[in-house]
């Protein structure tokens, strides 16, 4: 689709940031050797964890399921390697928490063995939503860091047809560079897995948008869709490189001019967008057979001796990682899993690889300095005029920093990505996201506090309601038996005595009608409360 | 003159009458703010703001009879919503009545337990399953923390844990609560084996 250039349209706010990917594209991509234990976290995507399907002891081979879905919203698990699984159970995972959690471990045997009967069909044959279903059970969810599963991006419903698909290859974040590296040396693949997502969205057209500072990338893709059968509908489209253009609102924006609305969806407008990872695991699944068991990760900066993109199975702990990058120099410091914009810091490098881990950053003391003293708000706007979404971070954070929870909400804190432009120009240097962070799980907390709270309001006045029932069924049968000793038998006896002929009648008639003999009657254990 | 005494007198009549017939056609019975503020309230029912209960607390509230600093597991955040729905000034929680501690749910040591139903009896939400010379146990999912089983049990067979934290339910602190100097993780640690 060459011919005439797009409009493109700018976003409020959002930085220029030195790019600092030079030093990890000078080398070509690295395969890592598979290493000796894998450990594959459960939850490696949004929503509900994955449940396991294999045992302790059992040998499992490459690209077999080892985990699967659980309820919807959930993707299963695939073995990177051939090995036998040595423990289902809380490892540490890498998660800003530095909580555990499950996984599963396995230890692999150097085959690397594949299993069988992986299919490989023309997928635009496949009904969409057998499309859907594959994509599903490869286990790929988005690989730009996210990890929503890629297959519910392709089910928008009915009521939202899908004009465009963009493949999000902005690559917005400082040091990143592994979407860069994939579409420089795999660019049919992208091409052929963003076919796919296409014909599975029915979208007339396709758009790759890559940032004026990858023009190698751009050239390869170009190239990759002249040769492909889609030419018509696909194109590359350069955008300016400003941070955070990759994210997937502002992108939106750029690309069409048009806004996602609040709290809505890129589906909404007729847009949905996928990362060129997500597209190449797509390619690799559907045409080549293999699940989601390796991808591209960037591992730089100066705490790296030999910085670059590797290609490593999902599950490989990340000490192996930076020992294939040529381990660490004298100058690391900190280890972040993601970029110095949007990534948090690991205190253990005793962490697996995931499938969002997209880069590994060691960074020195000069590249990430200690956070400066903080210091009260001026008030001067800086943070306003920086912010892509048009927020008001001064106002967020003064109701964060009050506890205000309520009013917070008023200025959409939950519109905020969390993207750190505000952070980084504050001259206060207050921790403006951190803020934001803090406020957005208290405010999910309470919510799900309410609701527990809620289920415990009706759970009591439920047990104050059986209280009162059980008592006055108490008085009605005591009212009943009162009444009955007090009106006269039929002989006008004492009516004590009627009742207590009675009782002894019932007793006799039982022994009777049931038809035992004495000796039946021994060996029958009586009941609570009931006379021998 | 007259006309103008007679004509406001007959509209006073008129709607006279008609707030009248409204409050009886549209009584509401009950407090709304009492519901409206039980709702704010966690449902421990623990009583430890010296009610027995939280309606009782919150009709208290209502009618003027208690202050809104009383609640230990609402916490400051009860607090707020409760001076922000009664537009009144928020004060810190009252140390009498106990303080804000971490969640913990009751466990019934199973070696121990007779089977008596004396704590099944004190629960309020009836979140201990079981039933006369049979196995007591806690709902974890129901039991609220209110510590009510804890006395009645005559072997003291029930413990309080604190409830277990895991990624999905992690809160990040707040920069205000953290040490003063910037917050600096521990520098790799290198030597750790996978």
């Amino acid at each position: 689709m060459t011919g005439t250039p797009r409009t493109l349209h700018r976003f409020h706010g959002g930085l220029r940031l030195p790019g600092n990917k030079a030093q990890s594209l000078l080398s070509p991509v690295r395969v890592m050797p598979v290493p000796p234990r894998l450990v594959l976290p459960l939850a490696q995507h949004i929503g509900t964890p994955a449940e396991p399907l294999v045992t302790v002891g059992e040998r499992v081979l490459k690209g077999q399921m080892i985990a699967r879905a659980n309820g919807y919203v959930s993707v299963p698990i695939h073995a990177p390697s051939s090995g036998t699984v040595v423990e289902i159970g809380d490892r540490a995972v890498p998660h800003p928490s530095g909580l555990h959690a499950a996984c599963i471990v396995i230890d692999t045997d150097g085959r690397d063995e594949t299993a069988p009967d992986i299919l490989s069909d023309d997928p635009t044959q496949l009904d969409p939503s057998e499309l859907r279903n594959r994509i599903r059970n490869a286990g790929i969810v988005g690989l730009g860091g996210a990890g929503f599963p890629s297959f519910i991006k392709l089910n928008p419903g009915p009521e939202r047809p899908i004009h465009t698909l963009l493949i999000n290859a902005a690559e917005c974040e400082p040091y990143i560079t592994c979407d860069d590296m994939l579409m420089r040396t795999r660019a049919a693949d992208v091409v052929s897995g963003a076919r796919i997502l296409q014909y599975a969205l029915q979208a007339e057209t396709c758009l790759i948008a890559i940032e004026d500072d990858k023009p190698e990338a751009a050239a390869a893709m170009r190239t990759a869709i002249d040769a492909s059968s889609e030419a018509a509908s696909m194109a590359v489209v350069q955008i300016p490189t400003v941070y955070p253009s990759g994210g997937e609102k502002q992108l939106i924006r750029i690309v069409t001019g048009r806004e996602v609305p609040s709290q809505g969806l890129p589906a909404d407008i007729g847009v949905i967008c996928h990362n060129p990872g997500t597209a190449a695991a797509v390619h690799r699944a559907l045409i080549e057979g293999e699940p989601l068991i390796t991808r591209l990760v960037t591992v730089t900066g100066e705490g790296v001796a030999s910085p670059g993109n590797l290609e490593v199975r999902i599950g490989t702990p990340i000490a192996d990682v930076i020992a294939a990058a040529g381990g660490y120099t004298e100058h690391a410091h900190r280890l972040l899993m993601g970029g110095p914009m949007m990534g948090f810091a690991l205190g253990t490098d005793a962490v697996p690889v995931v499938k969002t881990t997209n880069c590994l950053l060691v960074a020195s003391r000069t590249e990430l300095p200690l956070p400066q003293e903080q210091l009260p708000c001026i008030r001067c706007g800086a943070c306003v005029d920086a912010c892509p979404v048009l927020l008001l971070p001064q106002q967020l954070y003064w109701h964060a920093h009050a506890k205000d929870f309520d009013r917070i909400q008023d200025f959409n804190l939950f519109d905020c990505i969390e993207c750190g432009c505000c952070s980084y120009v504050c001259p206060s240097h207050i921790p403006l996201v951190q803020y934001f962070r803090f406020a957005k799980t208290e405010i999910w907390n309470q919510e799900r506090e309410r609701a527990k709270a809620d289920i415990a309001r009706q759970r009591h006045e439920f047990r104050l309601f059986r209280q009162e029932r059980e008592k006055e069924e108490r008085a009605a049968r005591l009212k009943q038996k009162q009444k009955a000793l007090q009106t006269p038998g039929k002989s006008g006896d004492d009516p004590k005595k009627v009742a207590i002929q009675a009782a002894l009648e019932r007793v006799k008639a039982k022994k009777a009608g049931s038809g035992t003999t004495a000796a039946d009657a021994a060996s029958t254990p009586p009941a609570d409360g009931e006379e021998r | 003159m007259l006309t103008a005494i007679l004509a406001l007198g007959i509209l006073a009549g008129l709607f006279g009458l008609l707030l009248g017939y409204s409050a009886i056609r549209f009584r509401v019975e009950g407090d709304p703010v009492v519901d409206q503020i039980n709702a704010i309230l966690p449902q421990t029912q623990c009583g430890q703001c010296g009610f027995a209960g939280c309606r009782p607390y919150a009709e208290a509230i209502a009618a003027g009879e208690a202050d809104i600093n009383q609640c230990p597991p609402g916490g400051e955040a009860g607090i707020r919503a409760l001076a922000d729905l009664l537009g009144r000034d928020f004060k810190p929680l009252n140390a009498e009545h106990g303080q804000h501690a971490e969640k913990t749910v009751a466990v019934i040591d199973e070696q121990l337990c007779i089977g008596c139903t004396l704590c099944i009896q004190a629960c309020p939400v009836d979140a201990i399953l079981g039933a006369a010379k049979h196995m007591h146990t806690v709902i974890e999912k129901e039991c609220t923390g209110c510590e009510l089983c804890v006395e009645p049990c005559p072997v003291d067979c029930i413990h309080m844990v604190p409830v277990q934290q895991d990624i999905s339910t992690w809160k990040w602190p707040s920069p205000d609560d953290c040490s003063d100097t910037a917050v600096v993780p521990d520098p790799v640690d290198k030597t750790a084996q996978p």
